[in-house]
């Protein structure tokens, strides 16, 4: 909106002006030297408190569980044990651990949340953005008007409803609650706005309809938000754990978090076993960290679309 | 900016590209159009009502009940009470108003740490990320904001492990002379170990100014300040939250025009002025809503609750979400957990007017 504004005419003066003057003037975003040294430290500083535990995670998850309780900051297992990624592979029949069954339906729930939001998501977007119809305005506040409504004071509520409607142990009352996105649905209708009228207009005149016109010249025009509902919507549903709590209680339902959370408050209770758990912690990580590695900017982009989280 | 955006106005009708294209349809709408958008919208609407509206509905039916969850709310299963699970909840004496009282005291510390905590490391790391001459100012950005992308469950996990006994944190409080607590036992305030420490509150038993109640909670409780278990679950969520808020900060340091900072800058202001009396009050929006956000988040702080302390030791980290849970699923008193979840949402959602209102201010 504002690069539109501005124009183009009024961009190059005031560059080649900011330019001109940057040689007197420093911004309060560029230190000296010397405050640079030290702003490093503090960086340095920060990545170890932030990254320390993600290695100290993955180090203890190689160790024994005597040393990982003697020698938890050793970031070098000595000895290295596998026994720790043995039981969280289910090899230990001490341990309640289905990793398959986990796995499986932590893929199941999320990938059918991503496709039914995507789904959901994008045809609300487009009749939000570009179609006139009676109600659009109503629709359009109840979207925004749930977001107010904090999630943790649904639990029960949710719980409530589900079972009323027989969903309560079943893939159904997993997914489908996940599926309302305001979020997601704001984001596409934002894209959609974005597409020129004008391409529309020339589908009209030569006699495309309205899913015509949605699926082949829109939707072309808007992937980097349709990849960015896919990333938050596969992120928000592998994460989910407060949900499928109150959602199931079957333990062939259970999804990764869910299985963690029950081993490390029933079998694994207390303070040992944590190579176990953390193997466990360390694998629950990968997809979404494999997603955040390759499509950063898509994360990014959701926080300055939306402005929160 | 006003001006140049002033100038740049007259033009605008002129370019069709940024025309809204309802305007240029002009006339009322077709039986297809009308069609079309009630389809397209219809599943998220309808999700929307079944899961979100239809339950808050419900939920507040159901705290009007005495019902244990296991028949029908609306069948013969279920007693009308009026107000009586907020009455319990509010004024009369018994367990469920002692543990919602000693539950908003938790909420209250937790908020009184997390909101600082996570406004100030926010704020900083945006300022040190923003740095222009800062060579991998990328990597740091990803390294910070990466805790905010992975599980809750994952990192409880971790800090149960980092926070044991002999764990990595006592280990370097160690190194700095500092014999830490043991984090998931102790039940002590903060401010009861300081005050015992030097002497001026009792080592057992209630002093003399303490016996006064609010809510039904001595006052000394209330004074006590958070546990040991409490700051670490709050050090954990400025830990796992405060990447986020970089983010965030980080789009408003790069919306802050040059021009005001360089006018600074020549009129002689130090780097401290500049930053107290230019970047800061520029930023006050941004800082506004961090801080709302950061409130709104932390009175539903739920899963580490679970995961971590189930609200022990001592009850010290049950919050009110937590309680609404535990009553429901465990005790079976379903009307005194939506009555809970009731009073959270009215806390809540004054945040959250708050937060709309300033959202929609222009800057």
């Amino acid at each position: 909106m504002a690069a539109t504004t501005t124009g183009p005419i009024a961009q190059p003066t005031r560059t080649a002006g900011a330019e001109r003057r940057a040689r007197a003037y420093r911004p309060l975003g560029s230190w000296s030297r010397r405050t640079l040294v030290i702003m490093t430290a503090l960086l340095v500083l920060g990545t170890i408190l932030y990254l320390g535990p993600f290695l100290i995670q993955v180090a203890n998850s190689f160790k024994t569980d005597a040393e990982a309780i003697q020698n938890p900051a050793s970031l070098i297992p000595n000895p290295f044990s596998l026994d720790g990624w043995k039981a969280a592979l289910g090899m230990d029949p001490a341990f309640p651990v289905n990793l398959p069954r986990w796995v499986t339906n932590s893929v199941v729930v999320a990938v059918s949340v991503t496709v039914g939001r995507v789904i959901i998501d994008c045809l609300a977007g487009y009749a939000l953005a570009r179609i006139r119809f009676p109600g659009k305005g109503a629709a359009t506040a109840l979207i925004i008007g749930v977001m107010a409504v904090p999630g943790v004071v649904l639990l029960i509520p949710k719980f409530l409803v589900i079972k009323q409607l027989g969903m309560y142990d079943t893939y159904a009352g997993m997914i489908i609650p996940l599926l309302c996105d305001s979020v997601g649905i704001l984001l596409m209708r934002t894209a959609f706005m974005s597409v020129p009228w004008e391409l529309e207009e020339a589908a009209i005149i030569d006699g495309a309809g309205v899913m015509r016109r949605f699926v082949s010249i829109t939707m072309p025009l808007v992937v980097p938000a349709l990849i960015t509902v896919i990333i938050l919507s596969f992120q928000g549903s592998w994460n989910e754990f407060t949900h499928f709590l109150v959602a199931t209680s079957d333990p062939n339902l259970a999804t990764l978090n869910l299985g963690i959370a029950q081993l490390s408050a029933g079998a694994a209770k207390g303070p040992s076993l944590f190579p176990m758990k953390l193997a466990l912690a360390t694998l629950s990580m990968i997809p979404v960290a494999l997603l955040f590695i390759f499509f950063q900017r898509y994360f990014v982009r959701s926080i300055g679309t939306t402005g929160i989280k | 900016m006003t001006l140049l955006g002033t100038a740049a106005q007259p033009a605008q009708p002129l370019d069709p590209k940024v025309l809204p294209p309802k305007r240029r349809r002009g006339g009322s709408t077709s039986g297809t159009q009308r069609i079309a958008g009630w389809t397209f919208t219809a599943p998220a609407v309808i999700a929307i009502i079944v899961f979100v509206v239809v339950p808050v509905g419900m939920a507040l039916w159901v705290s009007l009940l005495k019902w244990n969850g296991l028949s029908s709310p609306f069948g013969g299963g279920a007693e009308f009470v009026g107000l009586d699970n907020y009455k319990r909840l509010l004024s009369t004496d018994g367990l469920l108003r002692q543990n919602f009282t000693i539950g908003l005291r938790n909420n209250l510390y937790y908020v009184l740490m997390v909101v600082p905590g996570t406004i100030v490391l926010a704020f900083a790391l945006a300022l040190m990320v923003n740095q222009q001459r800062l060579k991998g100012r990328g990597f740091f950005r990803t390294v910070f904001y990466f805790p905010s992308i992975t599980s809750a469950v994952a990192i409880t996990v971790t800090f149960l492990f980092l926070f044991q006994n002999s764990g990595v944190i006592n280990q370097v409080l160690g190194w700095f002379g500092i014999s830490g607590p043991k984090w998931f036992v102790d039940s002590r305030g903060l401010f009861q170990t300081i005050a015992q420490a030097l002497g001026i509150a009792p080592a057992s038993g209630t002093p003399m100014w303490g016996t006064g109640t609010i809510l039904g909670l001595p006052i000394n409780q209330w004074l006590a300040g958070p546990s040991p278990a409490l700051i670490a679950l709050a050090t954990m969520t400025v830990w796992a939250s405060s990447g986020t808020f970089m983010l965030f900060f980080l789009a408003g340091l790069q919306n802050i025009p040059h021009e005001v900072d360089e006018a600074a800058f020549i009129d002689g202001a130090s780097t401290w002025q500049r930053f107290r009396f230019v970047t800061v009050p520029l930023m006050k929006k941004s800082l506004t809503l961090v801080a709302l956000l950061t409130v709104i988040g932390s009175w539903q702080v739920f899963d580490s609750v679970y995961l971590a302390t189930q609200g022990g030791p001592q009850k010290t980290t049950l919050t009110p979400a937590f309680q609404s849970y535990q009553v429901s699923f465990k005790d079976g008193d379903f009307g005194g957990g939506a009555a809970i979840a009731f009073v959270l949402f009215l806390i809540i959602i004054v945040f959250t007017v708050g937060q709309r209102l300033i959202s929609r201010e222009k800057d």
